[in-house]
């Protein structure tokens, strides 16, 4: 416990009161200023587009990977845990020889916002589907016979029998990609070149702010990224209680 | 959320629920549209930029790795990586059976409170972590920073505080690998042992230990898959001192700012080998613990 306080909790806390010492003038005009506000805003837009992509191709990667058998499938799997487990500077340089500048199929976007998403989008990759893969897993194949059998279309077992009892797991994943997607920061700084106002994510605003010593101004900001984590949890707790409750 | 990296293997035989249900997927165009979609989704997202790396790092056969491993400073960086990871194992490790015991055996106020409150160094983003931890430790106008450095203890922008920083990063993967393991053994076999008159640790040593030894290897290997590869929190409280404190990751940005593209892709080949070793191991050993 005290341990646990010492290292995560007491630190955590320090951030909070240091942008509370600033009083909340401080506080508000830190995060309205213009690149902060633009910053804070282009991160949790971009997060929101790709945790609404993720929610998309993550159950039909889980899909595939459970319920189809091919050659290589394998390999998939491998695939999506490497961007977990890539350590994030890497992970951007690893985007950056594709789509950076010497690209060979001469796509180019670093330095720009497209590059962000594209570093959300591949960091974020494994929550959703690993989050889908094992409820997906779990789930009788027989209660979609029944389905079919008693005359129901494709699309209408996917609507009524798989897609609620899928539903947890994707909102889990998504709370968790897009709790990733805001606070990510070693992918984007080789990419996206960091530009005030155009590819400037929050993270890359703190740091340059404990650069310049403008510590109380990093903590506010920090305080928006906690309050944002923070919700994301309580969101999992909620979801959690609500499957066990379910049983 | 370590249990993401669950998966079934690829050569293993079939789970005895399968075998009961032979497949009977019905083959549809829909089928192979959703495994084209996806494959090259993947392909494009990962497969062929990871790829380009070790292409890369290989345009001039070995010659890029090994003047990388001749270059002294590179050889610090690897090693403080290293060292760091090591110990961030370690604390992860010993505080992380710790507090999965706590978690799983007793009850107390605050414990769901607890409970959540592991998550946050998942979610939290590394910067913010960097930024917390030199309020508190930092030299100067931190909590604590002044009073340690009195005794001749400095955190920020030296070795121990880049292993909190990177300690604090991997702390959920452990708890969260050993709490499902804890849960499932339940206590009844330490129970016997106590009324046969063994000492608690004895019991710990005898029994919780050997039942969870799988557990603690995942969490042991997604540990250092974590640490090796951390960079934002590390950033911030290292200070980034050539040779000194300058670790593998902040290597590979530095390298690739300086234009040494060469150098930082040979970096970033040498800890992706790293983590994708991490995660066959992990793929690897899993099964054995289910059968």
């Amino acid at each position: 416990m005290i341990w646990f306080s010492a290292l995560v909790l007491i630190p955590l806390a320090a951030v909070v009161v240091t942008a509370i010492d600033g009083g909340w003038d401080v506080f508000w005009t830190t995060i309205t200023n213009g690149q902060t506000a633009a910053a804070i805003k282009l991160t949790v837009f971009t997060a929101a587009g790709v945790t609404a992509v993720n929610v998309v191709m993550g159950p039909l990667i889980a899909w595939v990977l459970v319920r189809d058998r091919f050659w290589g499938k394998s390999v998939l799997e491998v695939l999506i845990d490497i961007p977990f487990a890539l350590p994030t500077i890497v992970a951007g340089l690893v985007l950056l020889s594709l789509y950076g500048t010497d690209s060979p199929i001469g796509i180019d976007i670093a330095n720009q916002r497209p590059a962000v998403f594209l570093a959300f989008l591949f960091v974020t990759l494994p929550f959703v589907v690993r989050m889908v893969q094992p409820v997906l897993e779990e789930l009788e194949l027989d209660v979609e016979e029944a389905a079919a059998s008693l005359g129901a279309s494709r699309f209408t077992t996917f609507r009524r029998i798989i897609l609620p009892s899928l539903t947890p797991a994707i909102t889990a994943g998504a709370a968790l990609s897009f709790a990733r997607g805001v606070s990510e920061y070693g992918s984007l700084v080789l990419l996206s070149g960091n530009l005030p106002f155009k590819t400037e994510v929050t993270s890359v605003r703190i740091l340059s702010s404990i650069e310049n010593d403008n510590v109380a101004g990093a903590a506010a900001v920090a305080t928006v990224l906690l309050a944002i984590s923070l919700a994301v949890i309580v969101v999992l707790d909620l979801i959690q209680r609500r499957v066990a409750a379910r049983g | 959320m370590a249990d993401t990296l669950i998966r079934p293997p690829a050569d293993a035989p079939p789970p005895v629920e399968e075998r009961r249900r032979p497949p009977r997927v019905r083959k549809t165009p829909v089928t192979y549209l959703l495994r084209f979609i996806v494959t090259a989704y993947l392909f494009f997202l990962v497969a062929w930029p990871v790829s380009l790396v070790v292409t890369h790092t290989f345009d001039n056969g070995w010659e890029s790795i090994r003047s990388l491993l001749e270059d002294p400073d590179m050889v610090v960086a690897l090693q403080l990586s290293a060292y760091v990871a090591v110990w961030s194992v370690l604390i992860n490790t010993v505080f992380g059976v710790g507090m999965s015991l706590l978690l799983v055996r007793y009850e107390f106020p605050g414990k769901r409170l607890l409970n959540s409150l592991l998550d946050l160094p998942l979610s939290v983003s590394p910067i913010v972590v960097g930024l917390a931890l030199v309020l508190v430790y930092g030299g100067r106008n931190g909590w604590f920073g002044p009073t340690l450095a009195g005794w001749g203890f400095d955190v920020i922008f030296s070795t121990p505080g880049i292993i909190m920083a990177t300690t604090f990063v991997a702390l959920p993967l452990m708890i969260r690998e050993l709490v499902p393991v804890l849960e499932e053994i339940g206590i009844e076999q330490e129970q016997a042992a106590q009324s046969l008159g063994a000492s608690g640790f004895q019991r710990f040593v005898r029994i919780t230990l050997p039942s969870i030894k799988w557990g603690i290897t995942y969490g042991v290997v997604l540990t250092l898959a974590r640490s090796l590869g951390e960079f934002g929190a590390v950033k911030v409280v290292s200070g980034n001192v050539l040779g000194q404190t300058r670790t593998a990751t902040l290597a590979v940005e530095e390298k690739y700012l300086n234009f040494d593209q060469q150098g930082a892709y040979a970096t970033a080949f040498l800890l992706a080998m790293v983590s994708v070793a991490c995660i066959v191991v992990v793929g690897i050993i899993r099964p054995k613990n289910n059968h």
